[in-house]
């Protein structure tokens, strides 16, 4: 169902879509030069583009942790732009999940907890059943032994690994990943790869996903190349 | 546990040896604090108590008689307010028995005792001393000056012709307990002279009042002063120290009389007591500022160093409101527990001091006022300083920028 272009509400839709940096100021630099792109629900698509081009700007305007500056962006059908600080918040946490490439995870919180913590901001205290929830997240995963760890305990790939059970948690439409592969060595990379690709296919949760892999670019469903902050290829990869 | 609960002490826990400094620097802070302050309220209220043990909190006068300051230069300003020279000629309050009564019906007061003085001679043999004369009654007096509480020998009985004198005043004339004296007095025409036997010995703590006093009975010290029916002025004690001086002046408005408190008979004694108090407060306010400072240093460190981590959480949906409370919390918890701590280091210490600060003869060097409200109050403001030294920190961590916080 990976590529399932459904006719109703698409997931998101940008449209002219501008990010400049030290606005007002002498330096200020534009990064994203009006961009169109429409994701579906459920479409596993490769950022791909050379360095500076733009790509972490553009998840970040995605994510919802930087405001546009100019331009269109809808998320399941609301203009962005006219929602509130607290409701952006609110939307970021449910709908949204991060992956990264230097796998953020807190290092203070073990690998359940760090799982826990999206339900926790959003729904309070853990409940028996949440908590349940996370293990059951983080052993499909593969790291039913790892649950109490802490992340310095965790190799990189592990650590990895629970970022994908966290940005999974609360059961996001959108799961946005930056270089989430950069810094694992070649058998790790396939392995997360090929995780995400499971949860994209079994829960048809979307994936966004920067890489500068071709191998892993050529196993998505659909390749959006970005060049100068501009889209200079946008192609569906038929497997 | 909600979301701020649980990364603030998580945060905490993880900054293990700053947090570990912060609190120790509160808990020596909320130490200090106490300590210092139940010190100096322990020490204003002994003195206190030995200047006005043995005065009236506030005494009224006829009149006519000037306000004089009773201070005595060469004793380098000690206060004796009983001894000063009376007026030339001795006057009584006008109507002083209704106000008597209407002073008994007064809420505030715990002593009303009208009396009679004068200064005289006491005489014993070829012995002569200059004395002055309080003619009281006992059950009133004691309410002003528990002279009950002060006997060295036999009882506070001044029926006719008895009389209580002072310790030094009995060394001086060879005088005991059932012995007999003569006093002189000449406020009237003539010269009067009665003898008088000795009903008790009092010690009033100050050497000069020893020397000088001799407590009579109301009515004999009336006739022997020359003022029959008269009271020549009214001791009041009150129940709030303080309030002494508002109350005095009330009472002159209302009475006319001259109507003079404790306050204002010890200026001295006041202005030393308001800078003690003006010392506490500003040690106060620096012990405060520092631990402020010391937290807020700390915290603003720690937001620094937890960037990433306030980036990831505001990247999972947690709203800036609950960043800063996740900081302000950490301020709010480090005072707590700091709290905790300085109230034990704080006993410790008074008993440590109740142990080592004694007289010669092993009774306490003072008391140490200690209220509980001394330690709910230092806490209470500890909690206060823990939070506005967590504000600007936690100000700061809510408006980090989630995206550039990632980046790095
Ligand atoms: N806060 C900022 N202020 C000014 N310029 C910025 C800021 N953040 C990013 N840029 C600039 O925007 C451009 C795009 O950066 P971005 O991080 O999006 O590139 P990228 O495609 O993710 O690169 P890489 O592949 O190296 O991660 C770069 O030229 C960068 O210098
Ligand atoms: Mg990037």
């Amino acid at each position: 169902m990976g590529t399932a272009a459904s006719t109703a509400v698409p997931l998101l839709e940008l449209a002219g879509l501008t990010k400049n940096y030290g606005t007002g100021t002498e330096v200020e630099t534009q990064v994203l030069h009006g961009l169109d792109l429409v994701l579906q629900p459920g479409e596993f698509t490769a950022l791909i583009g050379p360095s500076g081009s733009g790509k972490s700007t553009l998840l970040n305007v995605i994510g919802l942790l930087e405001p546009p500056t100019g331009g269109s962006y809808r998320l399941q059908g609301r203009e962005t732009a006219q929602l509130a600080e607290a409701e952006l918040t609110r939307l970021r946490g449910r709908t949204i999940g991060f992956v990264f490439q230097f796998h953020h995870l807190l290092p203070a919180f073990t690998a359940t907890e760090n799982v826990l913590m999206p339900s926790l901001v959003a729904e309070g205290p853990v409940t028996a059943p949440r908590r349940a929830a996370a293990r059951e997240l983080l052993t499909a995963v593969g790291l039913a032994d790892r649950l109490d760890y802490l992340p310095r305990k965790l190799s990189g790939g592990q650590q990895q690994r629970v970022a994908i059970a966290r940005a999974l948690a609360m059961s996001p439409q959108l799961v946005l990943a930056d270089e989430p592969t950069g810094n694992l060595d070649t058998h790790s990379a396939d392995d997360i790869f090929a995780l995400m690709r499971r949860f994209n296919r079994e829960r048809g949760t979307a994936f966004l996903i920067v890489t500068h892999d071709p191998r892993l670019a050529a196993r998505c469903d659909r390749i959006v190349e970005l060049v100068d902050g501009r889209i200079a290829s946008d192609r569906p990869n038929p497997a | 546990m909600p979301f701020e609960w649980t990364v603030a002490l998580r945060f905490l826990r993880e900054g293990r040896f700053q947090s570990l400094l912060i609190i120790g620097g509160a808990a020596i802070g909320v130490a200090v604090v106490i300590f210092i302050t139940a010190l100096v309220n322990g020490l204003q209220a002994n003195t206190i108590r030995r200047v006005l043990g043995t005065q009236a909190h506030i005494v009224i006068r006829p009149t006519e008689e000037v306000a004089r300051p009773q201070r005595d230069a060469a004793e380098g300003g000690a206060v004796l307010p009983r001894v000063e020279a009376r007026a030339q000629r001795l006057r009584s309050i006008d109507q002083w028995q209704p106000l008597v009564a209407m002073l008994d019906g007064l809420p505030g007061l715990t002593g009303v005792s009208p009396m009679v003085s004068g200064p005289g001679f006491a005489v014993r043999g070829d012995a002569t001393k200059a004395i002055a004369v309080f003619g009281v009654d006992p059950q009133r007096y004691d309410r002003i000056v528990s002279l009950t509480e002060r006997l060295v020998h036999g009882a506070f009985r001044v029926q006719a012709n008895e009389a209580v004198i002072g310790k030094e005043l009995a060394q001086d004339l060879g005088l005991a307990v059932g012995d007999r004296f003569r006093l002189v007095t000449s406020e009237g025409a003539a010269a009067v002279s009665e003898a008088f036997m000795v009903t008790g010995i009092v010690d009033l703590g100050v050497r000069d009042l020893n020397r000088r006093s001799v407590y009579i009975g109301f009515r004999t010290a009336q006739a022997l002063l020359s003022l029959p029916g008269g009271a020549s002025q009214i001791d009041l004690k009150v129940t709030e120290l303080f309030g002494a001086e508002a109350l005095a002046q009330d009472l002159q408005a209302r009475t006319g009389l001259t109507v003079e408190s404790w306050m204002r008979t010890n200026e001295q004694l006041l202005a030393a007591l308001r800078a003690q108090t003006i010392t506490t407060t500003t040690i106060r306010i620096f012990v405060s500022v520092i631990v402020v400072l010391g937290i807020a240093s700390v915290l603003v460190v720690s937001v620094v160093q937890k960037r990433r981590e306030i980036g990831i959480l505001r990247a999972m949906g947690a709203s800036r409101g609950k960043i800063q409370r996740v900081f302000l919390l950490q301020g709010a918890v480090v005072a707590v527990v700091g709290s905790v701590l300085g109230i034990a280091l704080a006993l410790a210490m008074v008993v440590v001091f109740l142990d080592v600060a004694r007289n010669a003869d092993g009774t306490p060097l003072f008391e140490l006022v200690v209220t509980p409200w001394l330690f709910v109050g230092t806490a209470v403001g500890a909690i206060v300083c823990g939070l506005a030294a967590a504000y600007a920190p936690a100000r700061r961590a809510a408006g980090l920028d989630p995206a550039q916080a990632i980046r790095i």
